[in-house]
This record gives structure tokens, C-alpha cells and sequence, in this order.
């Protein structure tokens, strides 16, 4: 089965104990459908109900679609500066 | 000339000056951002930055984009740093130089506000008490100050 590869960072990547996720693409076909996909797993409660994702280095919408090749993050609370 | 970078290294706010520096601005407008020791009433020791650098990168130069849209500047040098810091260390510098100062100043404001709601980097701050917390600004309210 083809997967999507997410990256975690930060406050996420330790929740989850893992830098990657990978999710099956047919429970990915889009953003909000990855969420939730994401969420479904163990310690996914601790991701908010509507985090940030950014796909191939953009903030992405709930409905963007999503492909396998596709470059995926899970972007925590930003705390630059 | 713009130029973004994340950093691993210490970050020389003189040497962004000199980057930016030419005889055609009569203004160079500089913010250097540096390690407190207080945060959210709790005493901080130390902290670490991480980064998506790739889209940090990315987001970095869409900002850089934007400002010479809204405020005509278009040199500007910001380096964010990440890794370990200790109390002091210079986290970002954002030097922009323009022939007058008040949009060279607006823009560095801009910039720095906008790093903070859109740049894919994080804080781990590293308490008196030997605990440590990823920084969420929401929640702590560091966003309104």
C-alpha cells in the first residue's frame, strides 16, 4: 500500500516518541483526512484537533490534497524570534 | 540583496550591519533578539531552538518578499539561531537598511512579528527547577509582548 511520509517536529515528535509517521494514502487523500488519521493512533490525542500542516513547505488548507510524494509536517505552536 | 539562514552557530549582529551597509541608506534599522532570563514567571536557564530549516528557510525569504512589497526595503539579512543557548546568547538579528529610517524600522518590526506567527521553529526552554517545556506563545502569552 502506498504511505505518506509526515514529518514531526518538536513538542510532537516527542509526544509521538518519532521524527516520522508514515500513513497510508488512502486514509490521506487530504489534509483534514491525514489529521485525523494522525490522531487515530496512539498519543494522537496529544495533537490539537486542527494543527497546522504544512505540505512541500506551505501551510496547508484542510481540503489541499495530498499525494504520496508530497513533503508533509505537522507544524507545532511556532516560538521563533 | 536579501539573505535568510538558520544557524548553528553564534550570530555576529555587527557583521549583518556591515552586510547591509551602503552609501545609499541613510538608515539601517537592526533587532537582535536574545535569551531572557524570566519567562512566564519562571526562571530560565537555558533553552534550545529547532527548526524545519527547510521551510524556515522558505518562510524566512516569503517574508523578506512581503516586506519589500509593504515597505520598499529590499536589503535585508535575518540569521535565526538554533541549537543550545545559554542566557544572553543572541537568538535573531534582522538588520534593513533604506536611504530614510522609517521604513527601514517598520520593517524590521514587520519582519520579527512576522517570524513569529509563521516560521517553522521552536523553543525548549530549560527551568531553575531542572525541568523543561516546549515554549507554545499562545499559552503563555509571550505572543502580545
Amino acid at each position: 500500500m502506498s504511505m505518506v511520509t509526515v514529518q514531526l517536529f518538536a513538542s510532537y515528535a516527542e509526544a509521538f516518541g518519532e521524527s516520522t509517521l508514515k500513513i497510508p494514502i488512502d486514509n490521506a487523500r487530504t489534509v483534514a483526512d491525514l489529521v485525523r488519521s494522525i490522531r487515530s493512533l496512539p498519543c494522537g490525542q496529544s495533537l490539537p484537533a486542527s494543527p497546522r500542516v504544512a505540505v512541500n513547505r506551505k501551510f496547508a488548507s484542510d481540503e489541499q490534497l495530498i499525494r504520496t510524494e508530497d513533503e508533509i509536517a505537522v507544524i507545532p505552536p511556532v516560538a521563533g524570534g | 540583496m536579501k539573505r535568510v539562514a538558520v544557524v548553528s552557530r553564534a550570530i555576529d549582529p555587527a557583521a549583518l550591519i556591515a552586510e547591509v551597509q551602503s552609501p545609499e541608506f541613510g538608515a539601517i534599522s537592526l533587532f537582535v533578539g536574545t535569551v531572557r532570563d524570566i519567562n512566564d514567571g519562571r526562571s530560565v536557564t537555558a533553552l534550545d531552538y529547532s527548526a524545519y530549516v527547510a521551510m524556515a528557510e522558505s518562510e524566512l525569504s516569503a517574508i523578506l518578499a512581503d516586506a519589500e512589497i509593504k515597505f520598499g526595503v529590499t536589503t535585508i539579512v535575518v540569521e535565526h539561531r538554533i541549537g543550545a543557548l545559554s542566557l544572553g546568547d543572541v537568538s535573531i538579528a534582522i538588520a534593513c537598511a533604506h536611504p530614510h529610517r522609517q521604513p527601514a524600522m517598520d520593517c524590521t518590526r514587520f519582519v520579527i512579528e512576522e517570524i513569529k506567527k509563521r516560521v517553522p521553529i521552536w523553543k525548549r526552554e530549560h527551568y531553575a527547577d531542572g525541568s523543561h517545556e516546549w515554549v507554545d506563545p499562545m499559552r503563555t502569552g509571550e505572543a502580545t509582548v
